[in-house]
């Protein structure tokens, strides 16, 4: 590869020049065509990573909530995470209610977290919306944390008796799922 | 040079012995073959050429029949033919809103487990199960079905050469062996438990012909069942099934050899472009 | 490729030029299939299979990739993953159908490249190292694809892998504790299946390496052409861009349509119903082949039906079909004709067309036939001719015959006189 260019004829350099300019229009029709192809087998190669059709179809659960009692909780599945239902004793009620919304990080009443005429059922993530922990408090005997809801052992981040932050480094409340009651005792998640 | 040398008579002789070894089996071969009656093969038929609605290019699925269909296997196959690569929720494609798929799902019955004791129990299906097996596991399949074990029919249509003309040849084709066939194949007369089939390669098979007579089955549709509908319905269900994506599939070749044209032959104007330079002049 | 006039790589921005300093990639493309590399300007369509082949590769590693995102090497869920790779995944369908179709056509490529190679005895020197490469990658390639195809677990996969690693098991003494040692097992099952995903994954990238060795060969001597006279000059040569990145742009551009008629419209096709049975261990199929490309070995694998001398039958089958790959490495020692391209061996040219050929044509047929007559016979009298081809008749008319006379230079056979040549003929261009 030493110095060569020197040897290059000069009529196959005004050649290729004179082709090139004659070409332009072709060549690059040509190659953008190409461009296109390649650009349309990216569809393709991405979507297949989002979740397929049985992962799809399984994002709706329901659930039985007739055998849960005053102050119980019971842990569902939803979309492969935990999901905690819980029906909530007059007591629990009321310190949710006495809570003043606007003092708190992420200001919902409890009234906006539950569904109108089942105030008693509270329906959220067992997903602590700092890093993604399973908070502890819906099991029989597990810590609620100092707001007697729901701790999440992870960082430390406590949660009201209606699942909404009070304490530790968590930003937003339990996450409600869409949810609704397909009877009085069964709901549907999702 | 003498090295190479040496390498090709090393191959030479090598070369030679392959060859002996070859024509030495040839040899014995021919003389076998001269000795002894070859086995023939029973004579099965090729499957009826018949038309669908979902053939060729263009084709596509029609949903009525795969609806049909759909009956068909509930009434007749299910009773012995798992379907397990199909899930309720892909009835949608047939046609079905979300709540008959729900309701349709809900008057199955699936495996589950008791919630309060964990004992394996029967539960009715979500649109997300499988459609069950008639059996537990192979063992009750076989025990019930004289050691014959029913295949699964998800992908029959894929599983046989020419599969949806053959499943249907093979559903309309019962019928007793011809006197001039039993004359010519002795062996081809079926055995206890066997029926005889034309179309099946051993000309003889375990399962009993399942579709018997017209109207087994009441069409919603008021479609009138006779025994080459139910066939040819249940055949063009079990094509849907072996391959949901079909239509989709064929529907996105189109554009895309369309484009692949298009760009081909943008493609080669430009390699003339390029070339003429240096083409040599007429 | 040290042409004294291939043109020179110049930088022309900050960017390139300081790529240039610090990691001369560019440099490298334009040298190797850039404006760069001086080729022949007669080649025909037979020279677009080298690129198509590396196509094929780079399509094959990129479905596969995401095919093992959805695939799971288990026996008891292998065949269940595939069929939710066909039916919920998204475009999972088209991805199964580019890679299973997309191994038949890196194939049908590959072997037209063999193809060229062999008739215009592309192996003989100076360009004996690309030959050994080249059947390195082929080697590779059958046993990329024959673990691939074991993937499924379909009843062909399960008893492909049965009746494969059985051909170790030919082997004297040590056949037997070898076919259960490649199994980790005494049929195939998960050990086996899960071996398998791993090198078929692996493989390729092995593959892709060699093919880099082998394009490094290539542009030593640079490309070899259809009248075998090596390059005399300037005006027997192009630079490869932008003449041969167009020619290969149209030939991808049918490849791919033909790829994709196929994918889209008849993708079971080249593939067998019988894989689309789950694999039982305890039912084998009426009729085991495999994949169409590995038909022509396999029939000179079942051609010995006898025991020859001391060898029993199997072994001198699975010996000859071996070999049958394995000879390819010696042919740039065993034809030692001065003159590379068929076109100007009149006896080589016949054996070639009308000896070679039909043998290959018998022995794809026969493999994929059921072991009954009358393709026994034939395949045995092709599988005799195709040894005594390569090892007997290829030195001997190599010796032999009289070659035709060669034009003097890639530029005469293009334009019919070389100025170079023709005196005082030196002010017309030359192109």
């Amino acid at each position: 590869m030493a110095d060569t260019t020197a040897t290059a004829t000069p009529e196959t350099v005004t050649t290729t020049e004179d082709g090139i300019r004659r070409r332009d229009f072709l060549d690059i029709a040509a190659v953008s065509a190409a461009g296109i192809g390649g650009l349309a087998v990216v569809y393709p190669l991405v979507s297949q990573m989002a979740p397929s059709k049985d992962v799809l179809a399984a994002s709706s659960t329901e659930v039985d909530i007739s055998a849960i009692e005053p102050g119980q909780a019971i842990k569902a599945v939803f979309r492969k995470q935990p999901l905690f239902v819980k029906r909530l004793t007059p007591a629990e009620i009321q310190a949710a209610n006495a809570t003043a919304t606007g003092s708190l990080r992420d200001p919902q009443s409890l009234a906006d977290r539950t569904k109108e005429g089942h105030e008693d059922i509270l329906v959220t993530m067992g997903v602590c919306t700092h890093l993604g922990c399973v908070p502890l408090g819906a099991a029989e005997g597990e810590v609620k944390g100092e707001f007697g809801g729901y701790f999440c052992p992870c960082h430390g981040s406590h949660y009201d008796t209606a699942g909404r932050i009070r304490k530790g480094p968590a930003p937003t409340n339990l996450e409600v799922p869409e949810y609704e009651f397909t009877s009085d005792t069964v709901i549907q998640v999702g | 040079m003498l090295k190479l040398l040496s390498v090709r008579l090393v191959a030479m002789l090598v070369g030679l012995v392959f060859a002996a070894a070859a024509l030495w089996a040839l040899v014995i071969g021919l003389i076998a073959l001269a000795t002894e009656e070859p086995a023939g093969h029973l004579p099965y038929e090729k499957p009826m050429d018949l038309a669908w609605s979902f053939d060729g290019p263009f084709g596509k699925w029609d949903q009525q029949q795969l609806q049909r269909g759909l009956k068909v296997y509930d009434e007749v196959c299910a009773a012995c033919h798992s379907l397990k690569f199909v899930a309720f929720r892909d009835l949608e494609q047939l046609g079905y809103s979300e709540g008959q798929v729900k309701a349709y799902a809900a008057a199955k019955q699936v495996p589950g487990i008791d919630p309060n004791t964990g004992e394996d129990t029967m539960r009715p299906g979500l649109p997300t199960d499988y459609f069950p097996s008639p059996y537990p596991n192979a063992v009750a399949a076989a025990a019930a079905n004289n050691n014959a074990i029913p295949p699964d029919l998800s992908l029959m249509t894929k599983a046989r050469g020419d599969g949806t003309n053959y499943v249907a040849s093979l559903l309309m084709g019962y019928q007793d062996p011809s006197p001039e066939l039993l004359a010519e194949h002795p062996e081809a007369a079926p055995g206890p438990g066997l029926y005889h089939n034309p179309y099946f390669p051993n000309l003889n098979l375990a399962m009993a012909p399942p579709i018997g007579m017209d109207g087994q089955v009441t069409y919603d549709d008021g479609t009138e069942a006779t025994i080459k509908q139910m066939s040819k319905d249940v055949a063009a269900f079990l094509t849907w099934t072996a391959e949901p994506t079909m239509v989709k599939r064929k529907q996105t070749g189109w554009p895309v050899l369309i484009f692949l044209l298009f760009a081909t032959v943008l493609a080669y104007m430009s390699k003339q472009q390029i070339w003429s330079a240096v083409k040599p002049k007429k | 490729m040290s042409f004294p006039w291939a043109r020179q790589y110049e930088p022309k921005n900050g960017l390139t030029k300081f790529l240039d300093e610090k990691l001369p990639l560019p440099r490298l493309v334009y040298n190797a299939v850039g404006a760069g590399y001086p080729v022949p300007r007669n080649l025909s369509y037979f020279w677009n299979f080298g690129v198509l082949a590396g196509f094929f590769l780079v399509v094959q590693i990129v479905t596969g990739v995401v095919l093992a995102m959805h695939y799971a090497a288990n026996a008891q869920v292998a065949f269940a993953t595939t069929e939710h790779i066909m039916r919920d995944v998204n475009w999972g369908w088209l991805m199964r159908y580019a890679h299973a179709n997309g191994a038949s056509f890196f194939f049908i490529v590959v072997y037209l490249h063999i193809f060229r190679g062999l008739f215009y005895s592309s192996y003989k020197a100076p360009r004996e190292m690309i030959w050994l490469l080249g059947v390195v990658i082929f080697l590779l390639m059958m046993a990329t694809a024959f673990m691939g195809y074991v993937l499924p677990w379909g009843q062909m996969s399960f008893w492909g892998a049965k009746v494969i690693t059985g051909l170790f098991g030919a082997i004297p003494l040590v056949g037997e504790p070898i076919q259960v040692w490649l199994l980790g097992g005494f049929a195939p099952d998960n050990a086996a299946l899960n071996r398998f995903f791993s090198l078929h994954f692996l493989l390729p990238f092995v593959i892709a390496g060699v093919v880099i060795l082998h394009i490094w060969a290539l542009h030593i001597p640079g490309s070899s052409n259809p009248t075998g006279v090596e390059i005399k000059s300037e005006s027997d040569t192009v630079p490869f861009h932008p003449y041969y990145t167009a020619k290969d742009g149209f030939g991808l551009g049918i490849a791919l349509l033909l790829y994709f008629a196929l994918v889209f419209f008849m993708p079971n096709a080249l593939g067998h119903p019988d894989n689309y049975i789950e694999a039982n261990p305890l039912s084998t199929p009426a009729h085991i082949v495999p994949e169409w490309y590995f038909w022509p070995f396999y029939a000179i694998l079942r051609a010995f039906t006898v025991d020859f001398l001391i060898v029993p039958a199997k072994l001198m089958g699975v010996i000859a079909m071996f070999a049958s790959i394995l000879l390819w490495f010696f042919l740039p020692w065993l034809d030692k004709s001065p003159v590379r391209s068929g076109h100007y061996r009149p006896l080589f040219r016949k054996f070639f067309w009308f000896g070679l050929i039909p043998a290959m044509a018998v022995l794809f047929v026969c493999g994929g036939a059921p072991a009954e007559e009358p393709f026994v016979i034939l395949s045995q009298i092709a599988t005799a001719y195709y040894f005594l081809h390569f090892l007997v008749i290829l030195p001997i008319v190599s010796s032999v015959e009289k070659p035709e006379p060669l034009p003097y230079s890639i530029t005469e056979a293009v334009l019919g006189s070389d100025k170079k040549v023709v005196k005082g003929e030196n002010t017309s261009p030359a192109v």
